[in-house]
């Protein structure tokens, strides 16, 4: 009897627990997304979903939407390949420098999509190291960006499966007569394909969701779904058009995502052998030379805008970076530069500790093996931040938090909000998996021995949770900084962040605003960097992985 | 038919593996130290000692899979250094079978087949039927389109087995094939393991911690420890004559003796003897009352074959012995004790 009450209990318990993030994406995710949506399909109060189907016949839809996907195919596609081998190298070799190469390649992912997309354009310039390829201004461009952006996802996500893949499956097959390339092609890559379509499945989303990049690269020639939502709702005002791209997006996004868990949930082995990894031999030399020329890719562009932001006129200095105390050349900001820094810095710290609190409860509730479909629902909800439009986010949030009951419009908290349902997810995919690790009759053991629930997390859970919750929190911190999407709205003028200062300062004309863009963008950089140095340090094997 | 097809068709078979003076250092640790070992063809080799000792390195240095500090693994004569692994034409089989998830369990089986295949060896019938063949030998028939997923860990084991067997292996390195399954499931295959190793005619070097796997599969024997092979021989050879006292307890002895007591029980019971040092059985002495000894009861254990009783044998000291059902052993009783000198074995040095 007292077992039936106390399980009753455990599930009130769990629905309590459950409540309390639901509540927050309710209202702080549903409901502003809701709202944009609304106002798509009832333009004028009465529901005309033939307008919204309208929207989607206009030609320049189509050739939106045509390259939306083509350059998230062709990004993806070219990110596998160049990440696959990095995985292999990053993930099962051992040599001196990896962990620093390992963190490196992290970095490129949290950058501020605007540093991205300047630090390309500064690469690519007709002024640039490589303006005599003519790329400036390019869809190839685009694309490289794109790349550069998404091979930490391809690294992570496939080097995670590598790692869990047992070696001694491998050892059994070269010992059966296969050689290492046969071994590779009948072994490693069929138990590797739930990692690489995972990963392949996220960085499409990742590429087809891409706004920083695409804004500040495509000029007028190239937009993205995306981009063209932020251009609907910001420039002409057209709401249903916006509405309708929306809908779409989360549509096809939620096929991906669904895709995406259902390759995940294939079983993968756990190499139970402590054996340590293999130093390199001749036979990965070529290996080893792709691993360095993706990071010398990788390296470029961040390398082109700090020698950029040491540039002034004809000469070098650190002028640039002084100037960051100033509002710039004719005013081009309304604060200083620094204030910016500090503004972001702030709300990263409130959006990091909201996105963990929220997250770490999320992970928990996902991570009950005895949770079932109900857990799996949960996951897929909160998942649903990956996939919808930042743009759509912001501007959500703009027109459904300026009344009663939630007028959020002069709160300091609108952004930290905002940002902390952008971060959430990456929070639920960083802890979930360390807190599936833990076997089940751990907890068993602990409360047959006396511990009650609380007790249980805090002895059996934490010890082995801790560095996650660590790490997801500076990754949150780190993704928080560079946000810019959902940002870009819901910044006022005379409180930016970074992000927002340096898209407003490539925007203006002059190039002394120019070099104090790109000393912006290095500063963003090397304090993301920072953040993901720390965070690697935790060796923490879920983090940017999917 | 031993190894007829093997990837060399020597013709010097008959030598088998040579492994000498073979050290494998990780860093500053030395897990294999300076080890010879041969395994003749068509014999099947046992590599004994417990956990830690160095013979899973071992066993993967002769898969190519370590690289040796110093020493040479060679077969049929031939130097093995620089021949990768998957040239070597061994098989290697795990402790927990290694099976290819995405594969069924003929897929698995066919898999070294469909390596040979791709340079023109086998017909697909003909892989077929050796892999019925396979199912066969190792008790699986029917068991063709099972999924890996599906089976239970003995029957993994034999497919796993099967799958090492496909091609006629030169060598079968088996790493602890039988330890991840439960006491009665192991016993009854590590018989049938021995038989069909015999019925294929493999040569295998086998490692594990448990003598009894060991004295099951085996005909010959190395004991190994902290990365030294301490004694080699047969089955017989090590068994009734240990090196020393640690081998003797991890061989199963219960009782090694050295010095004073070793004496006094020779001088009691076996006056023509003349070891120093003797490891004893758990059943070496019995309860009899017509045997030389005396003895007075300290505890008696029943159990469903016999009594164990801890007896204070006079003049030798404590030790461990067994009585008859229905015998009786209460304690303190004063009893006559016979000792089985089939059931000792000397010892070179003490302990």
């Amino acid at each position: 009897m007292t077992g039936l009450r106390s399980r009753r209990h455990n599930r009130l318990g769990t629905v309590a627990l459950a409540a309390v993030p639901l509540a927050a994406l309710v209202t702080f995710f549903i409901y502003p997304v809701g709202g944009m949506l609304a106002r798509g399909f009832w333009p004028d109060g009465s529901f005309a979903p033939g307008e919204v189907l309208e929207v989607l016949a206009r030609p320049r839809v189509h050739r939106v939407l045509w390259f939306t996907l083509w350059s998230a195919a062709v990004a993806t596609l070219v990110a596998v390949v160049a990440g696959v081998p990095v995985a292999f190298a990053l993930h099962r070799l051992r040599f001196p420098g990896r962990d620093l190469i390992r963190a490196l390649v992290v970095v490129p992912f949290v950058l501020p999509t605007v540093v991205v997309g300047v630090a390309f354009r500064q690469l690519i310039a007709p002024s640039g190291p490589l303006g005599a390829l003519g790329l400036d201004g390019s869809a190839a461009a685009i694309v490289a960006a794109l790349v550069f952006f998404n091979i930490s996802v391809v690294v992570r996500t496939v080097g995670s499966f590598w790692e869990a893949i047992d070696r001694r499956r491998e050892e059994a097959a070269a010992a059966l007569g296969a050689s290492p390339w046969q071994v590779l092609r009948t072994v490693t890559l069929p138990a590797l394909l739930p990692g690489i379509v995972s990963a392949a499945s996220v960085v499409f989303l990742f590429c087809a969701t891409s706004f920083g990049v695409v804004l500040t690269m495509g000029g007028l020639r190239y937009a993205n779904v995306e981009t063209e939502i932020y251009l609907l709702t910001t420039q002409e005002l057209d709401l249903s058009a916006a509405a309708a791209l929306s809908v779409l997006q989360v549509l096809v996004i939620t096929g991906l995502l669904g895709l995406s868990a259902r390759v995940r949930r294939s079983a993968v082995p756990v190499d139970r052998t402590t054996r340590p990894l293999p130093r390199p031999r001749r036979a990965h030399a070529a290996v080893l030379i792709w691993t360095a020329a993706v990071v010398v890719f990788l390296m470029a562009p961040i390398a082109s805008l700090v020698i950029a932001s040491l540039r002034r006129g004809e000469g070098w200095g650190l002028e640039n970076y002084r100037a960051l105390g100033t509002t710039g050349d004719r005013n081009a900001l309304l604060v200083p530069a620094t204030e910016g820094l500090l503004n972001s810095l702030g709300i990263a710290l409130v959006a990091s500790s909201l996105a963990l609190v929220f997250g770490s409860v999320v992970a928990f509730l996902v991570s009950r093996p005895a949770g079932g479909r109900l857990t799996g629902v949960l996951d897929g909800l909160f998942m649903l931040p990956l996939g919808v439009s930042a743009v759509t986010v912001g501007f959500g949030f703009l027109i459904t938090l300026d009344r009663p009951p939630l007028d959020l419009r002069s709160s300091a908290l609108l952004i930290p909000i905002a940002q902390a349902m952008v971060a959430l997810p990456l929070v639920v995919r960083t802890v979930g998996p360390v807190l599936r690790s833990i076997e089940d009759r751990q907890r068993q053991a602990a409360s047959s021995l006396g511990a009650g629930p609380f007790r249980v997390l805090l002895t059996v859970d934490l010890p082995v949770a801790w560095r996650s919750l660590l790490a997801a929190a500076g990754f949150a911190f780190a993704v928080s900084l560079g946000e810019f999407g959902a940002t870009s709205f819901l910044a006022r003028d005379d409180r930016p962040t970074l992000p927002v200062v340096i898209y407003r300062l490539i925007g203006h004309p002059g190039a002394a605003n120019f070099g104090m863009a790109m000393a912006a963008s290095v500063v963003l950089a090397a304090t993301t960097a920072a953040v993901m140095f720390a965070v690697q340090r935790l060796r923490v094997g879920s983090i940017g992985a999917f | 038919m031993v190894s007829t097809d093997s990837t060399t068709g020597d013709s010097s078979t008959s030598v088998g593996l040579e492994v000498s003076d073979l050290t494998v250092r990780f860093g500053a640790t030395v897990a294999v130290d300076q080890v010879d070992l041969d395994v003749p063809a068509g014999s099947v080799v046992a590599v004994l000692g417990p956990s830690g000792c160095g013979k899973s390195t071992l066993l993967r240095a002769v898969a190519g899979l370590e690289y040796p500090a110093s020493g040479s693994v060679s077969y049929g004569g031939r130097d093995l250094a620089g021949v990768p692994t998957h040239k070597r034409g061994f098989a290697l089989m795990f402790q927990d079978g290694q099976l290819f998830e995405h594969l069924d369990v003929a897929a698995n089986i066919a898999y070294p087949l469909r390596l040979r295949h791709s340079r023109g060896h086998r017909s697909r019938l003909a892989q077929r039927e050796r892999v019925a063949e396979l199912l066969d030998l190792v008790g699986l028939e029917g068991y063709a389109d099972r999924s890996p997923g599906t089976l239970s860990g003995g029957e993994r084991q034999r497919v796993a087995l099967a799958r090492a067997l496909a091609v006629d292996p030169r060598l079968l390195l088996l790493d602890e094939p039988l330890s991840a399954l439960d006491r009665g499931l192991r016993e009854r295959l590590a018989a049938e393991l021995h038989d069909i190793l015999r019925a294929a005619g493999a040569t295998a070097m086998l490692v594990t911690h448990d003598q009894e796997e060991a004295f099951a599969v085996a005909d010959r024997m190395a004991v190994m420890r902290d990365g030294r092979i301490v004694q080699s021989g047969t089955l017989e050879e090590v068994w009734s004559r240990p090196a020393d006292g640690w081998t003797a307890q991890f061989l199963g002895y219960a009782t090694v003796l050295s010095d004073d007591r070793a004496r006094r029980l020779r001088e009691l019971a076996v006056p023509t003897a003349t070891w120093d040092s003797v490891a004893l059985r758990r059943s070496a002495l019995r309860v009899d009352p017509t045997g030389p000894l005396t003895a007075r009861v300290e505890e008696a254990r029943v159990t469903p074959d016999q009594i164990r009783v801890q007896l204070d044998v006079d003049g030798a000291g404590s030790l461990p012995a067994v009585a008859d059902p229905g015998t009786d052993v209460r304690v303190g009783a004063q009893v006559r004790v016979s000792l089985d000198t089939s059931r000792i074995a000397p010892i070179p040095q003490g302990i």
